[in-house]
This record gives C-alpha cells, sequence and structure tokens, in this order.
C-alpha cells in the first residue's frame, strides 16, 4: 500500500473543558477528495486550525509526505505544499484581485522580501493564470475589498493554488453563498483538483455539494471521527443518522 | 539604608500609588468598556488639580472650603468627560483605533492650551489641606500627616468601586462589557448609555485623583502629561481593562518609584518604563488582565482605502521646483526648506510602518533621536568628520531598531504601540541622565557641518540627496515585492501567514528599515541645528510625524512630505501670530479625524476622480 498524503494520529485539543478535537486519526491518500462533515461545533474548523498551524493541538500526529507538520508555524505549513482557504473569506482588500494572487506568487518563489523591482511587473502570468482558471480574469485590476461575494471565494480559490499545493484544505467552501452559484463553485474547484491531482479534504454544510463531490465521507461529532467510507455508507451509518436526526440538510 | 528610612520611602511610595490608582482606574475602566485609549485622561487631572486650586480660593467656605472644592472639580471633571464623550467620541468608536487616539491626543492639546490661557504658565503652589497640614512622627522620622489620609483615602475608594462593580447591576453590564462587547450589545443593553456613564467615572476618577493632588505638588502646565504616560505604564502595567490590576499595579510602580530614586537616583526615570517593556514581553496583557480573545499581529486596520499613486509628472515638477528654486528664495526661507525635508523623511520613515505595514508607532522618535545622537555623539567624543557621522546616524538608528523592534513587533496593535513608547522613554530616560556622556537636558552643542557644506543653500542640497534620496529609497521599498507583502499581512494578518508569509520577520525587517531612514531624518536634522537635545526623543517628536502622515494622507507615500510640509508652514506661521500654537494643532487634528480622515492627498484625489 503506498503512503498516504496525510497520516492524522490520535490528534487532541480542548478549549477549557470542552474537547473540541477529542483523538483524531485517518489517513489521507493521494489524488483523493475527502469532505468532513459534522453539525455545528463538531470541531470541524478547529480541527482545520490545527491542521494548518493556525490552533496548537494538545497532543496528536499529523505527517504530511512522511514528515512531521503538527506545531509547525503557518507559513512553514504552506511552504511544504498544504493550501487552505477559510470559511469567512480571508483576502486582501485593499490590493487589486491581481495583487491578491501576486502575494501569494511572489511568497512561493521566494521573492517576497525583494527590494530590486516594483512588484507590478512581477509574476503576471503565472498570477493571471490562476485569476484565469478561477473565472476572474476580468476583475483582476479591482480590490478585492469591492468584489461580489461569489468572486472572493473563487479568488481565495487561486490564492490558495498559488504555491501549485498537494494538499487543499477548504474551509466551508460554500459558505454565505447562493444556493445556485454553490454548485458551480465546487464543480470547477473539482476539476481543477482532477486537473492537478490536487489532494482536497474540505467541510461542507450543503449535503448536496458534499454527495456531489466527496469520493468519501467523514463525520465528526463531538470532537471523533463517527464515520468514515463511501457517501452510501455513510448515509446509511445508523450512528450518523442519529447524529444528523432533525438537521434538514440530511433530508436530501 | 536604615529600617525607618525604608518606612518612610514604602509609604511615600504609597501616597503616590493612591493618586495614580485613581487616575489608573478610570483610565483603565476607559478602555476596558469603550476601547479607548484615552490620553486627555491626564488633562482632566490637570485640570480638576486647577480647578481646586480657584474653588478653594472663591468659595466663601472658611477652612470647609477645600474639601468642598475637591468633589466639586472632580465632578465639573466628569461633566466635562461627559461632554467629550456625547460630542467628539461617540463619532469615531468605529474608527481604526489610531484616530481614536489621535482625537484625545488633540484634546491634550486643546486642554493643554485652555490651561495656560486660564491659569497662566507659571507654577502655582496649590492650598495645604486643612487639618491635615502638618506632619507625623513615623519611627522617629517625619511624615506628612496628608499622605498617611491618602493612603487611607486608596482601599475606601477600592472598596467603593468594587461595591459599584458587584453589588449594582450597572457594574455587572460594565463587567461583562469589558469582556465581551458585542455580547452585551446583543442582549439588548444600551450601548451609548452604558460608553458616556463609563466615561463620566473615569473621568471623575482622574478629576479625583487631580484634586487630591493639589495639596500635594505644584500645578504645572506639563502636570498633564507627566501623569498620563505614568497612568498608562500602570494600566499596561497591571491589564489594560482590569482595576484589581490597576491597584496592584499602581502600588507597584508608586514603591518602585520611591525606592529608585533612593536607590539609583541617576536612573529613576527609566524603570517605571523598563518595569512595562519587561511586562509587556513576558506577558502582554498585563499582571491581571487577559489575553484578548483573538490574538492580532501588529498590524492593524488603519488603512481601509486601496494605495493612491500621485501623477508622475506632478512628482517630476515638485522635484525640479526642489532644484531650481532655492537660489532665489531668503536665507531664513531656505533653511525652513531644510528643516521640511528633514521630517518629510521622518514622516515618510514612520509611513513605511503605519501606513504599508498597519504598525502605529508611538515611539518613532526613538529613531529620529537616536539617529541625531548618533551623529552628534560620533561628533563629540570620536571628533568623526562630519560625512561619516551623518553616516553613522542612520546605522545607530537601524541597530538600534533592530534591538528594539524585535520584541515589538512580537505585539499586537495597542500593545505595539505601547512597547514602542516604552522603549522610546527608555533611550529618552538614557539620554536625558547619562550626563557624563549625553550632557544630559543640557545637550550636546556645536554639531556643525563641515565648513564648505555649512552655508544655506549648500547644506540645502545635502539635505535634498539624503531626505529627498531617503524617501525615493522608501518609495522604491514600498512598491517592491517587500512593501506589497507588507501591504497583504496589514490587510489580512491570518491570510498573509497561510501565504508562506512570515509576518514577523517582515515587519521587523520594515521597523529596522523605518528606524535606519527615521536615523537620517534625524541626522540631517541635527547639522541644521547645530545641537541635539532630549526632546528629540520625547512623546511630541513621536506625535508629529503620525499627525504628518494622517495630515497628508495615510494611503500614499507621498502624503508623508506633504503632510510634513504643510504642518511645518502651519507650525512656523502661527508660531508667529498666536502663543497657543497647541491649539490650533489640536483643532486641525479634531478635523482630520472627524471630517477629513483620508487627509489631503485624499481629499485632492476625490476632487479628481468626481
Amino acid at each position: 500500500m503506498p503512503e498516504p498524503l496525510l497520516r492524522v494520529r490520535d490528534v487532541r485539543k480542548a478549549f477549557g473543558g470542552v474537547r473540541a478535537v477529542d483523538g483524531v486519526s485517518f489517513d489521507l491518500a493521494r489524488g483523493e477528495i475527502r469532505a468532513l462533515i459534522g453539525p455545528n461545533g463538531a470541531g470541524k474548523s478547529t480541527f482545520f486550525n490545527i491542521l494548518a498551524g493556525q490552533l496548537r493541538a494538545d497532543g496528536g500526529a499529523v505527517a504530511y509526505r512522511g514528515e512531521q507538520i503538527l506545531g509547525l508555524a503557518p507559513y512553514v505549513i504552506w511552504r511544504r505544499g498544504v493550501s487552505r482557504t477559510f470559511q469567512i473569506t480571508a483576502t486582501f482588500a485593499t490590493l487589486s484581485a491581481l495583487e491578491n494572487v501576486r502575494v501569494a506568487r511572489l511568497s512561493h518563489t521566494g521573492d517576497s522580501r525583494m527590494l530590486r523591482r516594483p512588484a507590478d511587473g512581477l509574476e503576471v502570468e503565472r498570477s493571471l493564470a490562476l485569476l484565469e482558471q478561477v473565472g476572474l480574469a476580468d476583475q483582476a485590476v479591482r480590490p478585492a475589498g469591492v468584489l461580489a461575494y461569489g468572486d472572493l471565494k473563487k479568488l481565495e480559490l487561486a490564492i490558495a493554488l498559488a504555491n501549485d499545493p498537494e494538499l487543499l484544505l477548504l474551509d466551508e467552501p460554500t459558505a454565505g453563498m447562493a444556493p445556485a452559484e454553490r454548485g458551480a463553485l465546487m464543480a470547477l474547484t473539482a476539476s481543477i483538483a482532477r486537473e492537478r491531482t490536487l489532494t482536497v479534504l474540505f467541510t461542507e454544510h450543503d449535503m448536496d455539494v458534499v454527495f456531489a463531490i466527496a469520493g468519501r465521507i467523514m463525520v465528526l461529532h463531538q470532537g471523533r471521527v463517527i464515520a468514515d467510507g463511501a457517501p452510501d455508507e455513510v448515509r446509511a451509518d445508523p450512528e450518523v443518522q442519529a447524529v444528523y436526526l432533525g438537521e434538514e440538510a440530511w433530508t436530501t | 539604608m536604615s529600617p525607618s528610612l525604608i518606612l518612610i520611602q514604602l509609604l511615600s511610595g504609597l501616597a503616590h500609588a493612591m493618586v495614580l490608582f485613581l487616575i489608573a482606574s478610570g483610565l483603565s475602566l476607559i478602555f476596558g468598556v469603550t476601547r479607548i485609549v484615552n490620553f486627555a485622561h491626564g488633562s482632566f487631572y490637570m485640570l480638576a488639580a486647577y480647578l481646586t486650586y480657584t474653588l478653594t480660593a472663591t468659595l466663601p467656605l472658611g477652612v470647609a472650603a477645600f474639601y468642598v472644592a475637591v468633589p466639586l472639580a472632580a465632578a465639573s471633571v466628569g461633566l466635562a468627560g461627559l461632554g467629550v464623550e456625547v460630542v467628539l467620541l461617540r463619532r469615531v468608536y468605529r474608527a481604526p483605533e489610531l484616530y481614536q487616539l489621535l482625537l484625545t491626543f488633540a484634546l491634550v492639546l486643546v486642554i493643554a492650551d485652555g490651561v495656560k490661557f486660564f491659569w497662566g504658565s507659571e507654577n502655582l503652589t496649590g492650598p495645604a489641606a486643612p487639618g491635615l497640614a502638618g506632619s507625623v512622627p513615623v519611627a522617629g522620622q517625619l511624615f506628612p500627616t496628608y499622605d498617611l489620609a491618602l493612603i487611607a483615602l486608596g482601599p475606601l475608594v477600592a472598596a467603593a468601586l468594587w461595591w459599584l462593580f458587584y453589588r449594582t447591576r450597572w457594574g455587572v453590564l460594565i463587567r461583562a462589557a469589558t469582556q465581551d462587547r458585542e455580547m452585551v450589545a446583543v442582549l439588548g443593553v444600551d450601548q451609548a448609555r452604558l460608553f458616556t456613564s463609563v466615561f463620566v467615572l473615569g473621568s471623575f476618577l482622574a478629576g479625583l485623583g487631580g484634586a487630591l493632588q493639589v495639596p500635594r505638588q505644584a500645578l504645572t502646565n506639563v502636570m498633564d502629561t507627566s501623569i498620563i504616560t505614568e497612568a498608562f505604564v500602570v494600566v499596561v502595567v497591571g491589564g489594560m481593562g482590569s482595576v484589581p490590576g490597576a491597584l496592584l499595579a499602581a502600588v507597584v510602580i508608586g514603591v518602585i518609584d520611591a525606592f529608585g530614586v533612593l536607590v539609583l537616583p541617576r536612573a529613576s526615570l527609566v524603570m517605571m518604563f523598563v518595569v512595562m517593556a519587561v511586562i509587556l514581553i513576558v506577558r502582554p496583557w498585563g499582571l491581571l488582565g487577559r489575553p484578548p480573545a483573538q490574538p492580532r499581529t501588529a498590524g492593524g486596520a488603519i488603512v481601509t482605502a486601496s494605495a493612491l499613486r500621485v501623477p508622475r509628472p506632478w512628482m517630476a515638477a515638485v522635484v525640479a521646483l526642489l532644484i531650481v528654486v532655492p537660489p532665489v528664495l531668503p536665507t531664513f526661507h531656505v533653511w525652513v526648506l531644510v528643516e521640511i525635508l528633514a521630517f518629510a523623511l521622518f514622516a515618510a520613515s514612520l509611513h513605511l510602518l503605519m501606513g504599508t505595514g498597519g504598525m502605529v508607532s508611538f515611539g518613532h522618535a526613538a529613531s529620529f533621536g537616536l539617529g541625531a545622537y548618533g551623529a552628534a555623539l560620533c561628533v563629540t567624543w570620536a571628533k568623526a568628520p562630519m560625512l561619516v557621522a551623518l553616516a553613522a546616524a542612520p546605522l545607530a538608528a537601524a541597530v538600534c531598531a533592530a534591538l528594539y523592534g524585535y520584541f515589538c513587533v512580537r505585539l499586537s496593535s495597542i500593545y505595539f504601540a505601547m512597547l514602542t513608547l516604552a522603549f522610546a522613554q527608555i533611550a529618552f530616560a538614557i539620554v536625558h541622565q547619562w550626563y557624563d556622556v549625553t550632557g544630559g537636558d543640557n545637550g550636546l552643542l556645536g554639531i556643525w557641518p563641515a565648513p564648505w557644506l555649512a552655508g544655506p543653500l549648500a547644506y540645502y542640497y545635502l539635505a535634498l540627496a539624503s531626505c529627498g534620496g531617503g524617501i525615493a529609497l522608501l518609495a522604491l521599498v514600498e512598491r517592491a515585492p517587500f512593501g506589497l507583502t507588507l501591504r497583504a499581512a496589514r490587510d489580512h494578518a491570518p491570510r498573509a501567514e497561510t501565504v508562506g508569509i512570515n509576518i514577523r520577520l517582515h515587519q521587523w525587517l520594515a521597523f529596522i528599515v523605518a528606524g535606519f531612514f527615521g536615523g537620517l531624518a534625524g541626522g540631517t536634522f541635527v547639522f541644521l541645528k547645530g545641537s541635539v537635545f532630549p526632546d528629540y526623543l520625547a512623546v511630541p517628536m513621536s506625535v508629529e510625524p503620525l499627525v504628518m502622515v494622517l495630515l497628508g494622507g495615510v494611503q500614499a507615500l507621498a502624503g508623508a512630505p506633504v503632510g510634513a510640509a504643510v504642518y511645518k508652514l502651519l507650525d512656523t506661521v502661527a508660531t508667529r501670530y498666536t502663543d497657543y500654537w497647541q491649539l490650533v494643532l489640536g483643532a486641525i487634528l479634531i478635523l482630520l479625524v472627524l471630517v477629513f480622515p483620508r487627509g489631503i492627498l485624499g481629499v485632492v484625489g476625490d476632487r479628481r476622480r468626481a
């Protein structure tokens, strides 16, 4: 069996007495697109923040391509090839869409401290190509602060792709979007992922999106993985149904 | 040191601590609930002291006059606080912190000149407190009775505050608001009234502190600034927003002050700031404070608009004028221009920090002053040639910036500002008290340019080269990937970190670069004036470039030189026609914050777009 891209073992995190993440373990194979679902407060965002370095775990181990990344600073983890998006869109508001991507590209090429040339002429083609890929080329010169919400989500995706990541972590990529737009964005994400043979781990509340995209689903409840398998298996799992009982999203 | 002397020092430290506690608890309370860092708090304290002086003299109540005057003065100042909160502060609760700070700083200037206007600038000796005027023997030494009374009063005030916070509904709301403002708002509490009442109580406490200080010390025009720095130290050390913390820290600082004078008289000024710096580094949220729920990096939301670019032909025209015009100007005007150039570079170097990096420094005077002293010390002690000394200025400032910047960039917005202030004050205290080397407050004199550069025009062109060149280099830095990355980190720190950017490293480098150019400005300035004084490192010198950057417009580097020019011209003109320059400056600041938050270039830019 080939070595998994990501190997998570017994990751734990408590806030005061609340065990937000309570011993999560799983393997993620290369090229996989996996959803991490669970009711509000299940620990999904906490877990993502631990993976990407925003939060320090209380214990456990995370190996990425066989190397430990748990406890590293976010910028180090990104440089290893793990990229992420945020639940609440995170872009650079006063920078143009092009500059948003350029900052990430310059960071990737190791030029973020360069002084001798104006940034304007650098990384133009690659940055524009990324904007093109997410369908934002016509918005390149507009400041991120004035972009429509859906466009911000796309911009964030473009930023996240700037380091040619191998692993993409998407925290509720369609949160706050109109239902019609959600499908389109996730279809775009999935096609980019396949094209670049990316490995994707995403959290999502919209079950339509989850079942349309994910090859495999994990269910987090009270900080623990209570189910892990193919979509149909997970859907049929009695424990999962109990957790979601009454949640409208599950009626699909 | 005899035990009785130790006891006496301890008691006098405690008496001072009680006054400090009154002021600092009000300051801390206001910050805790409204998140406003109120510079004008010391001005309220001063105002109450002067009011007490006048009321005691005019109230026809005989010996009781003083005891009526104290609460009356404190209440009047509380009322003044009400006016300030309702008329001014209420408009800026949602504005970036920097604008709130500038607004309260404007009040400091206005109140200072107001006090000067009504009471004059001579020191006044206040009345003694009737019945508590003498001294009592304590362990064989005499100790002022009034100070003993203060020591007794302190715990009473603390107990009253405790009752207020833990036994009244209003107190519960205040404690809740200190912990989670948004939640309290959601619960349907009238925030406006809560904020106003807290501000009034805080102002009242400052007033009480000022009124009670009258029998202890002469009234001076500068008692506002001396107390406010001390109160800030207490608030930061105790934990911003924590009243028990203020009590603890007031005692610590008061006692350190009292013994510092005894043990290390020459380092007494510096000790308090060393304590604050250490606390900020080890425990940024203070002894009894809580860490902020969402820690931020040094950057902050100061700039909310996209960068603004000045068209190239305009720049070329300005540069051409600066080269061609001076030979036909009167000498005095040429000297004014040199001063403007130095401050333009000083302000531009701060712009890299606060505009591009979003890091508001309250201690940028450190770079200017350390540059100036660096050059002056080279001339005085190493007999270095002028150009060597000038080159040493930015290097000295950059090396120091590297040292203290390393700690500063670890802190978030307001704590960052406070730590830069602390380091600037430490530098100030060192040059002020290290007579043998720096000449203390006599400064260092005779720091003149080489003979061939001493003429007005020759020195002007040197300044144009050093400062103009410096600004041009800063422009390159801001446009380079490094500047773009700093802006990204300012706009959204977590996002920047997750695109592989080591934010602290970038901010530290920016701090060093800003220090370098601030030092170059200081070096250019010192050879213009021929002397250097500790004032170059004092708080007003840190505030001036802040005002210049905002006046010109924080969204563009070009705003800094524009702001410097307008500010210096106003200063030159206004001081010729009025003794109340601070009042004028304060009024300008209030206008800037409330009406033109985007500065001159912002206004011009809007016009052109429209």
